[in-house]
């Protein structure tokens, strides 16, 4: 209810819920900038920029990617494993799962 | 008879406005901003799109669809754990509960760890838990998690820290003394940040968010630009955020410099510039809010300044819109309706790249 999230509400992407996770990683990863992010991501999912924010479309394609999913589907990919498949799907590596590879390596 | 909106003051409390009110508090607010910053003026469209954005008659308003943004947060978990009679709420959790509330329930795009005391010189003694912390969250999260702290220069000073106070100094008048002390506070304030760092990295952080660079003047700035320094070049692939405390970065020490620029003095526009070249992936930048002036001015003042600094900004800008920042009017739990017109404003008329 607080502030934050009437940011969130007002101008998010919706985090796991749609795809704000994945542009916010390319914004971060390579510095891209908004809308160069949006068409980064909404290409490697083959969907158009409006997508990314759009709940009803990214929720079977988190799925059915096992990019991680707000709810608890059982068997799906969820916190490390789910970043291992967000590593293939933008093509860029992700400290935590370096971290793990090591780890198990 | 002529219609009033309901609008806000810098204090939060209601007021009621007409649009020629609105109109030449904005242009007020923007004169103010293109005034101290050189920086050029809003254009007319965009000035009806704000009195559009703040006369709307729902109390909560959003973006455009499509026009969405990530959004990323200043003091993470600790605004459900902590509660320091501001800004948290005192929900006895842990900080793994926070982060996954934020992930799976609030929608949000990206997470923060952090310390109860929120700056980094107190995060050495207990580094071992947050690496645990760090961990632990890493495992069961997918966002992009940062681990973020404020330089707070200050801690580095008596009676807190080993370096004089540069204020007692100054009213003394031992002005190279003064300067000596801060420049010996910014090199122990970029060693721990940069340890600190390491050590999260080590435990799989995604990389680290600079909360109120500058708070302590231009000295707080030059710790932290060259911490962010250091960590890109040992870590290539770190996410480094890079958050102002205030417009003006104030010349406490007056001769720093970072690439040979002067860092006292700078505005949003030109903290952007060093911010880039000293390898951040996001920078911050803050417009203080006035509480004796309307929503209308202090939007037209913060819009004005954040659109130069996403202009000159060669990385993503995630303007700050926390209480008495960014438009938002400085108190405890702002209302939704005027934090809802700032952020709109911010990302349909200043163009950021996130919040």
């Amino acid at each position: 209810m607080g502030m934050p999230i009437a940011h969130i509400m007002t101008s998010g992407m919706s985090g796991i819920r749609a795809a704000g996770d994945l542009v916010a990683r390319m914004e971060f990863s390579k510095s891209m900038r908004i809308g160069e992010a949006k068409e980064y991501v909404a290409k490697k999912l083959d969907v158009s920029t409006i997508d990314l924010s759009d709940e009803y479309v990214m929720r079977e394609i988190r799925e059915d990617l096992g990019i991680g999913v707000i709810t608890s589907v059982a068997g799906a990919p969820k916190g490390i494993a789910a970043k291992m498949n967000i590593e293939k799907l933008l093509d860029i590596k992700i400290n935590s799962c370096e971290r793990f590879r090591k780890q198990i390596a | 008879m002529t219609t009033e909106y309901t609008t806000r003051m810098g204090d939060g409390q209601r007021i009621f406005m007409t649009r020629e009110q609105i109109l030449a508090d904005l242009k007020e607010g923007m004169a103010d901003a293109t005034d101290l910053g050189e920086i050029p003026d809003l254009s007319e469209d965009e000035l009806d799109k704000l009195v559009d954005i703040i006369a709307m008659p729902a109390r909560m308003v959003g973006v455009e669809p499509g026009k969405e943004v990530p959004v990323t947060h200043d003091i993470g978990t600790i605004r459900i754990d902590g509660d320091q009679g501001n800004s948290g709420v005192g929900i006895p959790s842990s900080r793994l509960v926070g982060v996954m509330m934020h992930e799976r329930a609030f929608g949000a795009d990206t997470m923060e760890l952090g310390h109860i005391d929120y700056s980094y010189k107190p995060v050495k003694p207990v580094i071992s838990n947050e690496q645990q912390t760090m961990e632990v969250c890493q495992q069961n999260t997918i966002v992009p998690l940062l681990y973020g702290a404020m330089p707070n220069l200050g801690l580095y000073y008596t009676p807190d820290g080993p370096f004089e106070n540069p204020g007692d100094l100054m009213k003394a008048f031992k002005i190279d003394e003064a300067r000596a002390s801060i420049e010996g506070a910014a090199k122990h304030a970029t060693r721990d940040i940069t340890w600190i760092m390491q050590k999260m990295m080590a435990s799989g952080a995604d990389g680290i968010n600079f909360d109120t660079i500058g708070a302590a003047g231009d000295g707080d700035m030059f710790a932290s630009l060259h911490a962010i320094e250091a960590l890109r070049k040992e870590f290539p692939d770190i996410y480094i955020e890079a958050g102002m405390a205030g417009e003006l970065t104030l010349g406490l020490h007056g001769d720093l410099q970072y690439d040979g620029k002067v860092l006292a003095g700078m505005w949003p526009h030109q903290q952007a510039e060093v911010v880039s070249k000293a390898g951040a992936n996001i920078f911050g930048p803050v417009v203080n809010t006035n509480t004796s002036r309307s929503a209308a001015w202090n939007l037209g003042r913060a819009v004005t300044f954040v659109k130069a600094a996403v202009k000159a900004s060669s990385i993503p800008c995630h303007v700050n819109m926390g209480m008495g920042v960014g438009g938002i009017p400085m108190f405890e739990t702002p209302t939704i309706d005027a934090v809802s017109r700032a952020s709109k404003a911010m990302v349909e008329v200043a163009g950021v790249d996130g919040i």
